[in-house]
């Protein structure tokens, strides 16, 4: 991999990116720092022992970790110039990216239908914007991988095109990062709680 | 069912119009004014040259000079709000009534505050950084001039909602920082905290895209030769500065995105039933609030930093230990924000923490007052205008911080809490800081982007005006404050006898606004008398590079980058006389103009106002537009142009012979 990174990066769109994903996280810390404290503040309503459906999570957790292994796929198929082979992991991608963010929709649904809409306890609006800002970043990844590939389709493997696939890797990778954060903060410590 | 011209725009009718005679007043002002810009501007066909020339420029310089432009107009309104409030507090505060309502006053001191910090110092900031950064590193541009330009305009949407509430609505009513449950929907219901959200967050996700620019552009962008102590004072300031930025303002993101949703979709962050906690709120804010002080603060020492070794023809007093105080400064202003509210209850030994944490942050910066005075200290001082406005920077910040240690001792605070006596204190920091020290840069800097000096006498009269004025209106604030007086107070019972020490605060703000006054015919006249008073491209006698550029800059700043070897490289090169650069002369790239920055500002905006009114389609079409604008503005290929050797000789032979 060490090969791809050094190839995938120029000094200051990478260092740019990274500190931009920094800031990202520092929101993510603010969501969750507030999450915490708001745990508590069920009003009444169900906690998170009652309303995770841990099946669920862990199926989405295992999608979104394969993502993450098809994204390092593809940048190795990069490196080596095979485009068709690298079009097809970040389809991969793709479609797993959908099933996670169906899968979490999916969730969200079956809450609100429940009545534990982000409306009805303090605790439900943490989780549900936290969780919830993860999701939107993917969604937006995911508009950005597809433009990725159209280009890569179209205009072929070039230096712009390359280092853009190589920062999407980065932008993937931490949204993997954020996830295993909320399984485990907020899933699993939730239920175990 | 409602008719479908309701619906359709959401809660936007026409009882949005102000009704009230003094902001009626304001909007016709107001709008006289743009309504002779655009005059102004078709009667001279000058539209395809303000969007060639400045609209779509990615020129670091350009949108430097833009950014100070909006913040300077955003300075005056911020000052008409001033007038207003203190108008109200001398002459109508003890009887009743006046033509400035309870609800109106309190839009008035919400507005001043949110004006002031985030489109004027920050505005002014962000065009100093555009402006001398990249010319103090030796670099051309910025890391990325296109997020530079979409920074500037993220900007200008923030401040065109904030402006466009007086017209349209009403402003928050909250304070600057708007604190639930006060803000939250059940208290205000109307749309004021919704414009106030929605100006301050775009403009945030502006600053923040910048803080990642320009930090870029430091640490890759560098002059060969300039290790990270050979950096200018001002620049290391700057990456304090911006590396708060990018620690303070996600947080203010997110704060502000929860808030938002609270009032637009329902949560219970911060509501004050159903589990929701007002107090995180607050705590949020200020681990922004805290270090945003810093962020303003830290450049204006820069600046000053390096003016007084210039005007003292002598180098910096204790560099390395300027450099530590700066950053230490940086990390210790994120372990102080629980200061601004002891009186929460979190008990004795965390009140005791964030108080004396608060008393050693003041360590560092006497430190940097001891080194500009010893560097004063046996230096051939000349007294231009620049050093006044130093002068009155020492003597009333160091006031000013003399009053925060008494504040940071949580017993007095509960007394202080909410009282004019800690108003006076944060107005003494940013006024006796921020402002003197940016007005001070201003001055400094105006000749290397201009090519004259603003008239120094004139500039004397305005900075002893401020100074004057600033102390007349705020020691009686601090006495008020003593006295009991709370802030923000419309109305008090005469009986209090407090009238007195408002009306000669009153009178120390018309002696600040004559100050400003001056400062505008300062600029008129030396503009009119621009030939009398031309500058030579180092105008002071300066030491560090942007110096060494023409004047005006030319727009790929150097036409040769040499190699820097000292840490006052200009002056250096100056005493060795090595100027002959032995470089060639290479083809230079640089940035084409696009309107994306424009567009993709103005859309945001868009989307802002449709989410206040809650005119659901139009956000549907903006957040559409915004991400197609996003995916247009990367795919664009040939983003730059090439200057050939020919071109840039041609410049510079015509630069020397203008005898630049």
């Amino acid at each position: 991999m060490k090969q791809a990174a050094v190839k995938f990066t120029n000094y200051k769109s990478s260092l740019g990116f990274w500190i931009y994903l920094m800031t990202d996280c520092l929101i993510f810390a603010s969501l969750f720092a507030t999450y915490i404290v708001l745990l508590p503040g069920t009003a009444g309503g169900p906690g998170p022992k009652d309303i995770f459906q841990m099946p669920l999570v862990l199926t989405e957790t295992l999608i979104l970790l394969t993502s993450s292994f098809t994204v390092g796929l593809a940048m190795i198929a990069l490196s080596k110039k095979n485009i068709k082979q690298a079009i097809w992991w970040l389809a991969a991608t793709y479609i797993l990216g959908v099933a996670f963010l169906t899968i979490e929709l999916f969730e969200f649904g079956v809450l609100v239908s429940e009545g534990h809409s982000w409306q009805a306890s303090a605790f439900l609006s943490a989780f549900f914007v936290l969780v919830g800002t993860h999701g939107l970043h993917i969604l937006i990844g995911l508009i950005w991988l597809l433009v990725m590939v159209i280009v890569l389709l179209r205009r072929g493997l070039n230096s712009k095109s390359s280092r853009q696939l190589g920062l999407f890797a980065m932008y993937w990778h931490f949204l993997d990062l954020v996830w295993i954060f909320i399984f485990t903060i907020v899933y699993l410590m939730g239920v175990a709680s | 069912m409602k008719g479908w011209g309701i619906d359709m725009w959401g809660r936007l009718s026409l009882e949005a119009l102000p009704h009230d005679i003094v902001t009626i007043g304001g909007v016709v002002g107001g709008g006289l004014a743009v309504l002779a810009g655009v005059a102004a501007l078709t009667y001279f066909k000058k539209w395809g040259w303000l969007w060639r020339e400045w609209i779509t420029s990615l020129d670091h310089k350009k949108i430097g000079i833009m950014y100070m432009i909006v913040a300077v107009v955003m300075l005056l309104r911020g000052f008409a709000d001033t007038l207003m409030l203190r108008a109200q507090q001398a002459v109508f505060g003890a009887g009743d009534g006046g033509p400035i309502s309870a609800d109106l006053f309190q839009q008035v001191f919400s507005a001043h505050g949110t004006i002031m910090i985030f489109f004027v110092a920050m505005g002014i900031l962000f065009g100093a950084l555009n402006l001398i950064v990249p010319l103090q590193i030796g670099a051309r541009d910025v890391a990325f001039p296109l997020l530079n330009s979409i920074s500037f305009w993220l900007f200008v949407a923030g401040m065109m909602l904030m402006n466009l509430s007086l017209a349209i609505g009403e402003f928050s009513t909250a304070g600057w920082l708007a604190y639930p449950p006060l803000s939250g929907l059940e208290y205000s219901p109307g749309t004021g905290v919704d414009y106030w959200l929605w100006s301050i967050q775009i403009a945030g996700i502006g600053s923040l895209l910048s803080g990642i620019n320009f930090l870029v552009t430091i640490f890759t962008m560098r002059r060969k030769g300039m290790t990270l102590m050979k950096m200018p004072i001002f620049t290391w300031s700057v990456v304090g500065s911006m590396a708060l930025v990018l620690w303070a303002f996600p947080i203010l993101t997110a704060t502000l995105a929860m808030l938002t949703l609270d009032r637009t979709i329902g949560t219970n962050f911060f509501t004050s039933d159903l589990g929701g906690n007002p107090m995180m709120y607050v705590n949020l804010i200020w681990a922004w609030g805290h270090p945003e002080v810093y962020i303003l603060v830290l450049p204006a020492f820069g600046v000053f930093s390096e003016i007084v070794p210039v005007f003292s023809r002598k180098k910096l007093f204790g560099y390395k230990s300027m450099v530590m105080a700066l950053m230490a400064i940086t990390v210790l202003s994120f372990t102080v924000w629980l200061h601004h509210f002891f009186t929460m209850g979190a008990g004795a030994n965390v009140n005791a923490f964030f108080g004396i944490m608060t008393m050693i942050i003041g360590i560092p910066t006497g430190v940097k007052v001891f080194n500009w005075i010893f560097t004063m200290y046996k230096g051939k001082v000349s007294f231009t205008s620049p050093m006044i406005w130093f002068m009155g920077f020492v003597v009333t910040f160091t006031l000013g911080g003399l009053t925060g240690v008494l504040l940071s001792v949580p017993g007095i605070d509960f007394q202080m809490h909410n009282s004019l006596f800690l108003v006076a204190h944060f107005h003494n920091m940013i006024i006796g800081g921020v402002v003197f020290g940016l007005f001070a840069g201003i001055t400094y800097w105006w000749p290397k982007f201009t090519g004259f000096y603003l008239h120094e006498k004139l500039g004397k009269i305005a900075a002893l005006c401020w100074i004057v004025g600033f102390l007349v209106a705020f020691v009686p604030i601090y006495i008020l404050g003593l006295m009991g007086a709370a802030r923000r107070l419309d109305s008090y019972d005469p009986s209090l006898g407090w009238q007195g020490l408002f009306v000669v605060a009153a009178v120390g703000v018309l002696i600040i606004g004559l100050g400003v006054v001056v400062q505008v015919a300062q600029v008129a006249y030396s503009i009119w008398k621009r030939k009398e008073l031309r500058a030579p491209h180092d105008a002071w006698g300066g030491r560090t590079l942007e110096w060494y550029a023409h004047t005006p800059v030319p727009e790929y700043n150097f036409a040769v980058l040499d190699t820097v070897k000292s840490r006052d490289e200009f002056w250096q090169m100056k005493q060795e006389n090595r100027f002959r650069s032995k470089s060639t002369l290479l083809p230079i790239e640089l940035p084409k103009n696009t309107s994306a920055g424009f567009l993709i500002g103005m859309t945001a905006g868009l989307i802002g106002f449709a989410v206040i009114w809650h005119i659901w389609w139009l956000v549907v079409i903006g957040v559409i537009a915004v991400v197609g604008l996003v995916i247009w503005a990367n795919l664009r290929e040939e983003t730059e142009f090439e200057l050939s050797v020919g071109e840039i000789l041609r410049h510079e032979k015509s630069m020397k012979r203008a005898g630049l």
